[in-house]
């Protein structure tokens, strides 16, 4: 009884240190790329603004929409290092205190995205026949039109509003995510070491969960992380179009959108915005880029 | 007569996939909670008015029956009514569909042209500086927010240097020539109109480099790991092993085996510019779909909206079929059957 215990923890410890190895030779790999350790911590600088933004901006208040009339579209200064907007809002003060929304807003598109896509995809590979039929018909029917102008009509029909943007993007974003995990599972599904778990009585939801997924990880983890980037993107579009987030809230897509009448006579309103959004976008796809090498090293030779 | 076959088939079965999006686009339309009709009507209207809008619209009927409507209309060609300008969908997008495709179109043709020769140069330069600076500049570009560099390219190029027109398809005092396509670039050089032709040339040239810049990355990217792939086949080997030159070897045997999966990035990237350039043309007062679309969306007007999904859904279609004949052009070993 002890001996057979004992076993069983060896065996887990080992395939425990088999992971860890190929997490640590995964781990060099991704520190050894360079353009990835960049990202990294331009996405580290990111989150510390994201966390300290209260204390970084100097008027923390104009998140809200806070108005300053005397200092209305002031050019960069020292008082207002980015320049103001068209209320006398401080223009820093709102990307900084924007950058957290920004993350909110990526972490929930792809989380919400990957669950139903990975669901779909999983479910569709693994039961193959009608059910696969019919889930991959409806997932091309997603994928005939554009994301964008999909995300367009549903946003619209929602309802203005941040939220609704956001279910609007992952709403089509998931089938991406369908696509891939189908095509992984449908060649796990041949691997012996499920014939041997389905062999020993292991249920269909055993299987998938504990046996075909975790080996599905990697490369959606690879989509998850260079969607990030565009799923912002796609948002901050939403926004800048007048559909995402509504004023005052500092989004900044929408902050673009507020600049664009200045531009480029009060060039600041709608460039620093930009950048920030360029920033963040930038930073997700050199660790997706790095990611994919660490992943799938036959990607990158 | 094998190919029109095929050709036949790849359209038939187009018709399932469009009928899912019609029902697609329909639910979008009618299952929101927004009230269309009373944005439309005005705060002052009576519930009579809008009782009256409701019964015109069809939209008193109960929805499965609304949904026969809306597609037998889709196959009539009607595809419905603007609640606002109360024009009708399908004109609307006839007119502004052609400035949208040659937004777009050209826009692939830049990316082609650049992600193309960068992804070539990657895969003979592998893991060398070529190939690091390429993938650098690509996810450099596709970082930005094209509605936001295209306001910046506009004032550099527009306002500042003044080296291009600053927005529309073409001066206030120049005619558009007779419409045969719709395509100003292609109507001006039916009728051997050079001049117009290059007019509108350059007010393409900046709105279409902005929008190309977000296929650039995938294009390069592509292209890169499908000659890496084909550079280690036998048959390089063997070439290089006879003496053929490099470069032919390159342009004229590796190339065209990498191209297929390159076309594939291609046709899918024209579908994300057509949507990209919705923003686009915001920015520029390019008098193509955005415009319309964004309005439309803004407004909870429907009929507009899924009347440009709907569009979309076909082109997409249609430039899927057109790919994989392509694909028969490259590879004399594909049969369509």
């Amino acid at each position: 009884m002890a001996e057979s215990d004992k076993r069983k923890t060896a065996k887990r410890n080992e395939a425990r240190s088999a992971r860890w190895e190929n997490f640590a030779r995964g781990l060099y790999r991704f520190r050894s790329n360079r353009l990835s350790m960049i990202g990294l911590l331009m996405l580290i600088f990111i989150l510390l603004v994201a966390i300290f933004a209260p204390i970084i901006a100097p008027y923390p208040e104009d998140a809200a929409g806070k108005t300053r009339v005397m200092a209305r579209l002031q050019p960069p200064s020292e008082d207002f290092v980015f320049g103001t907007d068209k209320i006398g809002r401080d223009i820093f003060s709102r990307v900084v205190m924007g950058t957290g929304l920004a993350l909110q807003v990526g972490t929930v598109i792809i989380l919400l995205a990957t669950s139903i896509g990975v669901t779909i995809g999983a479910v569709s590979g693994y039961a193959g026949g009608w059910v696969d039929d019919i889930l991959m018909r409806i997932t091309d029917i997603f994928l005939t039109v554009p994301a964008l102008v999909l995300a367009i009509a549903i946003s619209a029909a929602l309802g203005k509003g941040i939220i609704n943007a956001m279910i609007g993007i992952s709403l089509v974003w998931w089938p991406g995510f369908a696509r891939l995990t189908r095509s992984l599972v449908l060649s796990l599904r041949e691997e012996p070491f499920v014939e041997a778990a389905y062999g020993i009585g292991a249920g269909h939801m055993r299987i998938i969960f504990r046996h075909i997924l975790p080996n599905a990880v990697s490369p959606i983890i690879i989509k998850m992380t260079t969607d990030f980037g565009f799923a912002v993107l796609t948002a901050a579009a939403l926004g800048f179009i007048g559909l995402g987030a509504q004023p005052p809230t500092p989004e900044w897509g929408a902050m673009i959108n507020d600049g664009r009448r200045y531009f480029p006579d009060e060039w600041w309103i709608a460039t620093f915005p930009g950048l920030a959004i360029w920033l963040m976008v930038f930073s997700w796809n050199l660790i997706g880029d790095g990611l994919r090498d660490v992943l799938d090293p036959r990607a990158r030779r | 007569m094998n190919l029109r076959f095929y050709l036949l088939r790849r359209i038939a079965l187009i018709v399932p996939t469009l009928i899912g999006l019609s029902i697609l686009t329909f639910s979008i339309a009618r299952l929101v909670p927004g009230d269309p009709v009373g944005l439309a009507a005005g705060p002052q209207a009576t519930e009579e008015i809008k009782e009256a809008l409701r019964r015109e619209f069809g939209l008193d009927q109960p929805l499965p029956a609304q949904y026969i409507n809306y597609m037998a209309g889709l196959f009539r060609g009607d595809w419905g009514q603007s609640l606002y300008t109360r024009r009708d969908v399908l004109p609307d997008l006839r007119t502004f569909w052609p400035a949208t495709l040659e937004l777009t179109t050209i826009a692939v043709i830049i990316a082609t042209l650049l992600g193309v020769p960068a992804g070539v140069i990657s895969a003979m330069y592998r893991n060398r500086l070529p190939d690091h600076v390429a993938r650098i500049l690509s996810l450099f570009f596709v970082s930005f927010p094209a509605f936001w560099l295209a306001m910046i390219f506009q004032t550099w190029f527009g306002r500042d240097l003044g080296m291009f027109p600053i927005n529309k398809r073409l001066p206030v005092l120049v005619a558009p020539p007779p419409t045969t396509t719709g395509l100003f670039l292609v109507d001006s050089l039916i009728q051997l109109d050079f001049e117009t032709f290059m007019v509108s040339l350059r007010h393409i040239f900046i709105p279409s480099l902005v929008l190309s810049f977000s296929a650039f990355a995938s294009i390069t990217r592509i292209t890169r790991a499908s000659m890496v792939e084909a550079l280690e086949k036998d048959f390089v080997r063997m070439e290089r092993a006879i003496g053929i030159p490099y470069r032919i070897i390159i342009f004229k045997y590796v190339l065209r085996n990498a191209f297929i999966a390159t076309i594939t990035v291609i046709s899918l990237n024209f579908g994300w510019l057509m949507a990209g350039a919705i923003l686009i043309e915001t920015i520029f007062d390019w008098p193509g779909l955005g415009l319309y679309a964004v309005h439309a969306s803004l407004s909870l007007d429907f009929q507009p909206i899924m009347g440009i999904a709907f569009l979309y859904g076909v082109v997409f279609s249609l430039i899927n079929i057109l790919t994989d004949m392509v694909y028969g052009i490259l590879d004399p070993r594909i049969r369509y059957g």
